[in-house]
C-alpha cells in the first residue's frame, strides 16, 4: 500500500472514517460531483441517465413479478393472469415491466442515435461505443427470454422462430438448437432455463453499464460540435448543472411512461399472447416485439434461411466497426453537410424497415424490405467509408465557448447561450 | 526475444502449468454444458401408437409426437398421382414420393416448417393448402406439395418423415 497516498479531508468525521478504509466518497466527488461536462450538451444528453433509471426500474419491477410467477408450462400462463387479476398492484408491477421494455428500447434508441449523429463513436470513445452495442445485445436477448415467460401464443411462436435461426448453422445447427432448447422443441425445459437466464442478465448488463459509464468518464462527454473541452470555460460541473436537467428530463419521461401505463398498457403488445401456449396452432402471423422488428424484417427480406440469419446478425456485428469505417476526423454531422443527410436516411430507413417488420413479408412490403436492407449495408459499407470523398466539412469553431462568443450556435437544443461561464471549480460541500 | 537455454526449465513449467489449468478449467465446465442437453427422460418420451381406422380417403389427423405435431394423411389417388409425377432431380431437396411413404395412401410427416419451425397450414378442409395442394407455412410464405416436399418459399428442406412402422392395417406407431 501506498504509504503517500492523500486521503482526501471532509468536514464530517464518519465521512473521513469511510474515505480513509475506501476512497469512495472522494471518488464521487470526483465522478458525479466535480465532473465537467461540455457545456453545450442538449437534452439528447440527459438518455444515458434514463436508461440507467429504467434499467433498475426493471430489476426492481422484475424481482416483485419473479416472486408470483411460476415458470412451468403448465402453469406459467395461469400464474401471469394471477399476477394481473390477484396479486395485489400484480397489474401495475406488470404493466411497468412490459412497457418500460418498449421504453428502454426507445430511450436506447435514441442514445444509439445520439451517438450516431454526432460521432460519439470516434476517437477516443471506439471502446465506449463497443460497450454500448455489446450493451443493446444483451438487451435484445434479455428481452426475447422475456417475451417468452407469459407463455402466450406469440411468446411459444417467437421463442420457436427465433431458436430456429440457430438451426440454419451448418453442421452444428440442429445440435446446437436442442442444445439451447433442451428439448427437440421449445418445452418446459426451455422455459426454465430462459426464466434462470433472464433473471441474471440484466445483472450482467448492470455490470457493462458500469464499464461504460466508467469509459466515458475517462474523456469525458462528447456534445453537438463534437469538440474536446480545452478550458475550463468550455463547461459545467455535473453536480448541480447536470443533475438538475437530467431530473428534469426525468420528469417528462416518468410523464410519457405513466401516461402509456395506465391509459394504454397494451398498445404495445400483441393480442394473440394473452392466448395460451398451443404447440401445435401457429398463429396466422407471427410478430415480433417492435424493438426487434427492424431486424425481423432483415431476415424476411432475404429468400435463403442460412443467408437471411447471416445478414440480420450481420446488421448488429456491422455497428461494432462502426468507428473504423467512418474515417472523417469531424465528429458532429452538423459539420458534414453531407453525411448529415445519410445520417438522417439511416434513421428513417432503419423506422420503415422496423415497420414493415410487423407486417407480412410479402408484395410491396417486402420490396421496402429489400431497399431498406441495402440502404442498411450500403451505408455502413459504402457511404460511411466514402462520403469524405466529396464532402468538405464546415469549419469547426475553436472551442465550445466560441460557439456561444460568435453567436452562430448551430447544435440543436442549445445549451446556457450567453451565459457566462460559471466559475468551475466551486465546491460541492459534501 | 531470443531465449536463453538456461529459461528452458522455467518456460516448460509455465506451458505445464497453464496446459493442466486449462485441461481443468474444460473438464469443470464440460458438465455445466451437457447438463443444458435434452435429460434421460426428454430423451426417453419415444413412442406413440395411432388408430388409423377412422380416417377416411382425403382426411388427416395431427397427433402429439415428442411435443411436435404429427401429421397422418390418407392421400387420394389424384394425390398419390401428382406426388409420384415429379421429377425428383427438379426439386430443392431431391426426393421422391416412394422414398417418403411405406404404403402409398399413407403419408406421415412431422407437421414442422423446415424453415423457422412453424405448423404448416392445410390439415383441415378449410385451410389454404399452398399452390402444390399439400401444406402451406403461414410464417413466412413455404409451400409444401401432397408428399410434403418443399416446392416453393424459404425452407430449406422437405417436411420430416418420422420413424414409424404399421403394427397391422389399423394401427400405426410413431418413434
Amino acid at each position: 500500500m501506498d504509504k503517500n497516498r492523500k486521503v482526501h479531508q471532509f468536514k464530517n468525521p464518519v465521512l473521513n472514517w469511510i474515505e480513509f478504509r475506501l476512497p469512495i466518497i472522494s471518488y464521487f466527488k470526483k465522478e458525479y460531483g466535480d465532473y465537467p461536462m461540455p457545456k453545450n450538451c442538449n437534452y439528447f444528453w440527459s438518455f444515458g441517465a434514463l436508461a440507467t433509471i429504467t434499467l433498475v426500474t426493471m430489476i426492481v419491477s422484475g424481482i416483485f413479478l419473479a416472486m408470483n410467477y411460476t415458470p412451468h408450462t403448465d402453469m406459467a400462463f395461469d400464474s401471469v393472469e394471477r399476477i394481473m387479476r390477484d396479486v395485489n398492484y400484480g397489474w401495475l408491477m406488470r404493466y411497468i415491466h412490459s412497457n418500460g421494455a418498449s421504453f428502454f428500447f426507445i430511450i436506447v434508441y435514441i442514445h444509439i442515435v445520439r451517438a450516431m449523429y454526432f460521432g460519439s463513436y470516434k476517437y477516443p470513445r471506439e471502446l465506449n461505443w463497443i460497450l454500448g452495442v455489446f450493451i443493446f445485445l444483451l438487451m435484445m436477448a434479455t428481452s426475447f427470454l422475456g417475451y417468452t415467460l407469459p407463455w402466450g401464443q406469440m411468446s411459444y411462436w417467437g421463442a420457436t422462430v427465433i431458436t430456429n435461426l440457430f438451426s440454419a448453422i451448418p453442421i452444428i445447427g440442429e445440435g446446437l438448437k436442442t442444445w439451447l432448447l433442451g428439448d427437440y422443441n421449445v418445452g418446459n425445459a426451455t422455459l426454465n432455463r430462459f426464466f434462470a437466464l433472464h433473471y441474471v442478465l440484466p445483472f450482467v448488463i448492470f455490470g457493462v453499464v458500469g464499464l461504460h459509464v466508467a469509459a466515458v468518464h475517462v474523456h469525458g462527454s462528447n456534445n453537438p460540435d463534437g469538440i474536446d473541452i480545452k478550458t475550463n470555460n468550455d463547461s459545467v460541473n455535473f453536480f448541480p448543472y447536470m443533475l438538475i436537467k437530467d431530473t428534469v428530463a426525468m420528469c417528462a419521461f416518468g410523464v410519457a411512461l405513466s401516461a402509456v401505463i395506465f391509459f394504454g398498457p397494451n398498445l404495445m403488445s400483441e393480442v394473440d399472447n394473452y392466448i395460451p401456449a398451443d404447440p401445435l396452432v401457429t398463429p396466422a402471423h407471427i410478430v415480433p416485439n417492435w424493438y426487434l422488428a427492424p431486424f425481423y424484417a432483415i431476415l424476411r427480406a432475404v429468400p435463403d434461411k442460412l443467408g437471411g440469419v447471416l445478414l440480420m446478425f450481420g446488421a448488429i456485428a456491422i455497428l461494432f466497426v462502426l468507428p473504423w469505417l467512418d474515417r472523417s476526423k469531424v465528429r458532429s454531422c452538423n459539420y458534414r453537410p453531407i453525411y448529415k443527410w445519410f445520417m438522417m436516411g439511416f434513421f428513417v430507413n432503419f423506422f420503415a424497415l422496423g415497420y414493415v417488420g410487423m407486417l407480412p413479408a410479402e408484395g410491396l412490403y417486402l420490396l421496402i424490405a429489400r431497399v431498406g436492407l441495402l440502404y442498411y449495408f450500403g451505408f455502413f459499407f459504402i457511404i460511411t467509408p466514402f462520403v469524405g470523398w466529396i464532402e468538405k466539412p464546415s469549419k469547426l469553431p475553436l472551442s465550445i465557448s466560441d460557439v456561444y462568443a460568435k453567436n452562430i450556435a448551430p447544435n440543436i437544443g442549445g445549451g446556457e447561450k450567453g451565459m457566462p461561464a460559471p466559475a468551475m471549480q466551486k465546491d460541492t460541500n459534501l | 526475444m531470443a531465449k536463453k537455454p538456461k529459461n528452458k526449465r522455467r518456460d516448460f513449467l509455465q506451458l505445464s502449468t497453464v496446459t493442466l489449468g486449462a485441461v481443468g478449467t474444460a473438464a469443470f465446465i464440460w458438465p455445466f454444458l451437457k447438463s443444458m442437453s435434452p435429460a434421460e427422460d426428454t430423451l426417453a418420451a419415444g413412442s406413440t401408437e395411432v388408430d388409423i381406422s377412422a380416417i377416411e380417403e382425403g382426411q388427416s389427423i395431427t397427433i402429439k409426437w415428442r411435443g411436435k405435431p404429427v401429421f397422418i394423411k390418407k392421400r387420394t389417388k389424384e394425390e398419390i398421382d401428382a406426388a409420384k409425377m415429379v421429377q425428383a432431380s427438379d426439386l430443392r431437396d431431391p426426393q421422391d414420393d416412394a422414398d417418403r411413404v411405406q404404403k402409398e395412401e399413407w403419408l406421415v410427416l412431422v407437421g414442422v416448417c423446415t424453415h423457422l419451425g412453424c405448423v404448416p397450414l392445410g390439415q383441415k378442409v378449410s385451410d389454404m393448402k399452398g399452390e402444390y395442394d399439400g401444406w402451406y407455412c403461414p410464417c413466412h410464405g413455404s409451400h409444401y406439395d401432397t408428399s410434403g416436399r418443399i416446392r416453393k418459399g424459404p425452407a430449406p428442406k422437405n417436411l420430416d418423415v418420422p420413424p414409424y412402422a404399421f403394427l397391422n392395417d389399423n394401427t400405426i406407431k410413431i418413434g
